[in-house]
């Protein structure tokens, strides 16, 4: 019932594609031209035709999908064409060209059709595998709830570190401070957050109270300096309430801290799978300027 | 002694306010009894700045007040100024608490604040919201008490209590917690009134200790406070002695008391214990008491329009002077069709005398009918409806015949005094034949809603309509090729059952006795495979369960549930097969559909997840769907571009939440319209402005008028309610002049627009999934899925879409 684009109709696409390859391979290996294939010749010129429109449509997918209420076709066909169509045209112009290369605008827009259909590859993959690990990543809620899960537990955290300590009240508050999700480009594909110093410092602290209570020691009471022994030392004369609430402050935080990349996770797989037509769209602007440069290029100039 | 007049109205609504405006006009002694300071509550507790339609537009207005589509403020506004003009008697804070008829004649009216009036007349118009039920306490008419809230924005940084354990009370509370204190006072120990969603909210709210909650605890008392810090005080009996809050505001949610068990004390008989059903009242708006009148909501006319006519009309009727219906045009228009149509009049009479089943109902009832109505003179020959349409509105044959199109080309003539269409309105389903006109055809063409208004309020016509269903059911199901005198002990014998959701039909080894012919709802076939419940397959209406007892295996072979409320002809089993012995194709024809059933659910019992798939669409509310939108997340790259095709393709508003709702096995079930058998969002449409058009897609017309009541019904959310954005710029003058918005890009809004209601440009109205049913190209947000991820499938297909995924 669901159709990927890549079994789009049966794969009509593909085919059509395999067709187009199949015909232009046989033709160039049965032409025989002196002193060496290249785009002058008549196949040159028939494959090069075939290469220039299939660039200008595949560019109309962009258009397409934005015409919504457009009777052409579904947007889900013609990316299968795009996919497919778009790989088969690496070869078309590889043959177009006769295999020559050198410093000059016809190979400049090669370059550019090849980094184009690259990236566009890049894209494919991250359409066929991202999605899953997405849907695998939330277990079944939407981000926004899970922010605003982030959100309800921060005000507990915050509620639990007030009944303990004033002190810890800033750990936590800075810790919720810093927990930031998005961004700039760096910021949507980083997946760590701010919530793991502060649990880490209230944890640790629990544990050398427990450990101190197990083997009898003394509570130290001298007054430290860094945050770490504040902690530290508020654990060590703790009562056995602030110790319990301390315990439902690790729990607070942990599951705010599974939350929170979780949400990370899912932004940074959500801009993977759109980081890529920032290079495959641009690029796209500059093949097509490349391209007709060249096509004015031979017809002028040669 | 009382003050005596010629005519009392009760309740200053349209329908009130107009007659006694039209009263005070004429110079007849009257009085306008209110119980609230203002007039016309109900109008008056819209939002600020809501825009209130003027439906119907073809209905002339009639009455001394003036009335067009605008904001509340100038109508109110305007009925206040139209009220005074004419110098109306109103006497508000007088709620009335009981109406008696006196033996000599005239009727004696008591109020709550203990006044009492005595009249000759009385007109009744206080609509259906009922009167709010207050504290009862002294201080609850305080101006820092209140009985509704509109915004929950409005308030920030105050202390507030909420009185109630209701919806209501758990709504206002949650939503004014994020900028405000709020203390929920709970009469009770529990929620226990409330919904699973906001009880889950409040439960939440309290154990986070953002709400703070009195259990078991009332109100005794509400005072305001000079100078302190708060402006006021309430006293209030808790479980561990007396306590006092200091607070900014009261707002207690506590319901109000339906009107009906008033209106029955007054004398006035409904026809039924339907809660949807209507009194009966007369052609002159008389109710069953002599001199007591009914005008408006609570007589069934919803519509502001049409009670400002009643009001008028109903002063008119008891000053016993003619007066034509203000419809009558209307109706003249309409049977101006018929052949030898001469009154308006006449034509009711031709239409009840031979229309049997419109016989039973009142010329009122029979006129309100009609004007709903459509008459329709097919030529012969000529398609009525096609098999397979979506249409639900019921034909009834009032001159000449139609004919029914069967299997092959057999035909079927209906003649007059005959209905049909029937089918399809009780079971939201496809049309199951197609009909077409025969010689010197008319038909009256109803919609479903007020035929189904017409089924809940008279028993007769449910009752013929039942046995024709019953009847036709069986024999275009089972023996088409048999007469009615063959299937007669079948008939006797089969009966209606109704079954709420997730009840049980009958069970795997249990003895079978009858067969389910499903008539409204669809069931779950299930077994126990390794130690648990298994949805083998899905049973729409239109098709039967319970065969394999008919075929000789006495214990049903598995269990039937229906998925939603359902109802069956249940057709007794000896009755049936005495017929499977008589009609030998039956037999055969019951065996292929049972050997094709086996197989079906053979290949789905050896799925892994292919039933649960089932379960979880169902337990989605996807029983009840005809259409609905699946997203199969492993292909779904969360573009969005469905949204914005949407939006893009009906007006700026997108009519799906595509990362909304639940997911099982990387199926995602967006917040987005099903298009139900039975929708619910039809249920209470003032304008009647919600329907299926023939390929299903239920859609909203233009003249909804943005009351909101379908979003309220939605229980799956689908609904909006919006405003048109303006429109968008063509594609160059945006990419090329940054003109506007660019496609797929949310409309900007207005600054001020959206301050202030009052001064956005268009009235919001409701809008949904019409399943692009004016593209010609299908849904737009399956043909915007770049990836194919969205399909839109129908429940009969979910045997077969669980089977494609493994």
């Amino acid at each position: 019932m669901h159709d990927s684009f890549l079994t789009y109709a049966n794969k009509r696409y593909l085919w059509v594609a395999l067709v187009l390859l199949a015909g232009s391979l046989i033709a160039y290996m049965w032409h025989d031209p002196s002193p060496h294939p290249n785009g002058g010749t008549w196949l040159g010129y028939t494959l090069g035709t075939i290469g220039a429109l299939l660039i200008y449509w595949l560019t109309t997918y962009g258009l397409r999908k934005r015409s919504y209420a457009s009777r052409l076709g579904s947007v889900g066909g013609w990316l299968s064409a795009h996919v497919y169509l778009g790989t088969a045209l690496l070869l078309v112009a590889l043959l177009h060209s006769g295999f020559q290369f050198s410093w000059n605008v016809h190979t400049l827009a090669f370059v550019l059709m090849t980094l184009v259909i690259v990236s566009g590859f890049v894209g494919v993959f991250a359409y066929l595998r991202y999605p899953a690990l997405m849907t695998r990543n939330r277990e079944n809620a939407s981000r926004q709830t899970m922010i605003e899960e982030i959100a309800s537990l921060d005000q507990q955290s915050l509620q639990l570190a007030d009944g303990i300590d004033a002190r810890l009240h800033a750990i936590v508050a800075r810790s919720i401070d810093n927990t930031k999700f998005g961004g700039g480009v760096l910021g949507m594909l980083r997946t760590n957050d701010a919530s793991e110093q502060a649990l880490k410092q209230v944890r640790d602290a629990l544990e050398k109270r427990e450990k101190a209570g197990e083997s009898g020691a003394e509570p130290r009471t001298q007054e430290m300096p860094t945050m770490y022994a504040m902690v530290d030392f508020l654990a060590g004369k703790a009562t056995d309430v602030q110790a319990e609430t301390m315990r439902k402050l690790v729990d607070s935080l942990s599951r705010k801290k599974a939350l929170a990349s979780r949400v990370s996770r899912d932004i940074q797989l959500q801009s993977l799978m759109e980081l890529w037509l920032y290079i495959h769209v641009p690029l796209t602007f500059a093949l097509l300027a490349a391209l007709t440069a060249h096509i004015i290029v031979v017809f002028f100039y040669w | 002694m009382a003050d005596r007049f010629r005519i009392a109205i009760v309740g200053s609504g349209p329908g009130g306010m107009s007659a006694a405006a039209h009263a005070a006009e004429l110079g007849i002694s009257h009085i306008l009894l209110e119980s609230e300071p203002h007039l016309s509550n109900t109008i008056y507790r819209y939002q600020k700045g809501k825009h209130v339609m003027a439906e119907p537009d073809a209905l002339p207005l009639r009455s001394p007040l003036t009335f067009a589509a605008g904001t509340r403020e100038k109508i109110l506004g305007e009925w206040d100024s139209g009220i005074a003009k004419v110098k109306t008697n109103v006497a508000h804070g007088c709620e009335v608490t009981n109406i008696s008829r006196q033996p000599a004649g005239g009727f004696v009216l008591k109020c709550g604040n203990g006044r009492e009036f005595e009249a000759e007349t009385v007109v009744l118009g206080i609509g259906l919201q009922g009167n709010i039920r207050k504290m009862g306490v002294p201080g609850e008419d305080l101006p820092f008490v209140q009985y509704q809230l509109d915004d929950p924005e409005e308030y920030e940084g105050e202390t507030i209590v909420v009185v109630g354990a209701g919806d209501a009370a758990i709504e206002n509370a949650v939503a004014l917690a994020d900028r405000n204190k709020v203390i929920v006072i709970n009469r009770r120990d529990e929620f226990a009134r409330a919904k699973e969603g906001n009880l889950q909210a409040i439960m939440k709210g309290i154990g986070d200790g953002r709400i703070e909650c009195y259990f078991g605890s009332a109100p005794e008392l509400v005072e305001a406070v000079e100078g302190g810090p708060k402006p006021g005080r309430m006293a209030l009996a808790t479980p561990n002695g007396k306590a006092e809050i200091a607070l900014d505001r009261v707002i207690a949610r506590l319901g109000a008391s339906a009107p009906r068990a008033f209106v029955e004390a007054c004398g006035v008989e409904f026809p039924n214990k339907d809660p949807a059903s209507v009194p009966a009242i007369s052609s002159k708006y008389e109710s069953n008491v002599p001199g007591l009148y009914i005008v408006g909501a609570l007589g069934g006319y919803p519509l502001i329009k049409q009670a400002m006519n009643q009001g008028y009309e109903v002063v008119e009727h008891i000053l016993g002077r003619p007066v034509e219906p203000a419809d009558e045009p209307l109706l003249r228009e309409k049977f101006g069709r018929m052949a030898g149509f001469s009154t308006v009049d006449a034509a009711l009479q031709r239409v009840q005398d031979n229309v049997r089943l419109l016989s039973h109902i009142t010329p009122l009832q029979l006129r309100e009918f009609m004007i709903d109505s459509d008459i329709r003179t097919p030529k012969p020959g000529e398609t009525i409806f096609a098999r397979n349409d979506y249409t639900d509105s019921f034909y009834s044959i009032v001159e000449g015949e139609a004919q029914v199109i069967l299997d092959g080309d057999r035909r079927v003539t209906l003649k007059r005094g005959e209905f049909f269409g029937e089918m399809s309105l009780i079971s939201g389903r496809r049309r199951s034949a197609t009909i077409i006109g025969g010689v010197g055809c008319v038909l009256v063409e109803t919609p479903r809603r007020s035929m189904n208004k017409l089924i809940n309020s008279v028993a007769a016509v449910k009752r013929d309509i039942d046995t024709v269903f019953i009847l036709r059911a069986i024999q275009s199901r089972f023996a088409p090729e048999s007469s009615y005198a063959e299937l007669a002990p079948i008939i006797e014998n089969a009966r209606i059952d109704k079954f709420k959701a997730g009840e049980v039909l009958f069970r795997e080894g249990e003895e079978g006795d009858c067969l389910h012919l499903v008539r409204v709802g669809s069931l779950t076939i299930s077994r126990q495979i390794g130690g648990r419940e298994v949805v083998l397959s899905y049973v729409a209406a239109g098709n039967y369960v319970g065969e394999m007892t008919m075929m000789g295996e006495g214990k049903r072979t598995a269990t039937a549930t229906a998925a939603i409320a359902s109802e069956t002809v249940r057709v007794d089993a000896a009755a049936f097969r005495d017929l499977m012995q008589r009609n030998p194709m039956l037999r055969l024809r019951i065996q292929s559909e049972y050997r094709q059933r086996a197989a079906a659910n053979l290949a789905l019992q050896n799925l892994p997840t292919g039933g649960d798939l089932i379960s979880f669409l169902i337990s989605q509310g996807a029983g009840e769907a005809t259409d609905i939108l699946l997203i199969d997340e492993s292909l779904c790259v969360r573009c969005d571009n469905c949204e914005k095709a949407c939006a893009e393709t009906h007006g700026g508003t997108s009519r799906l939440d595509r990362e909304a709702g639940p997911s099982f096995a990387e199926i995602h079930v967006p917040t987005s319209c099903r298009h139900c058998e039975h929708p619910h969002c039809m249920k209470d449409c003032p304008p009647d402005a919600i329907h299926r058009a023939p390929n299903g897609e239920v859609f909203i017309a233009d003249n909804c008028i943005g009351c909101g009541n379908c979003k309220r019904n939605c229980p799956y959310g689908v609904i909006q309610m919006a405003a048109k954005p303006p429109k968008k710029p063509g594609l160059l003058s945006w990419l090329l002049f940054g003109a506007g918005t660019g496609p797929g890009e949310a409309p900007h809004v207005d600054a001020d627009a959206k301050k202030d209601p009052a001064k956005a440009a268009a009235p919001k109205k409701a809008v949904k999934c019409d399943m692009c049913k004016d593209l010609s190209g299908g849904p737009a947000c399956v043909r915007a899925c770049p990836t194919g991820a969205a399909v839109r499938i129908s429940p009969e297909e979910f045997p077969a879409y669980a089977q494609s995924r493994r």
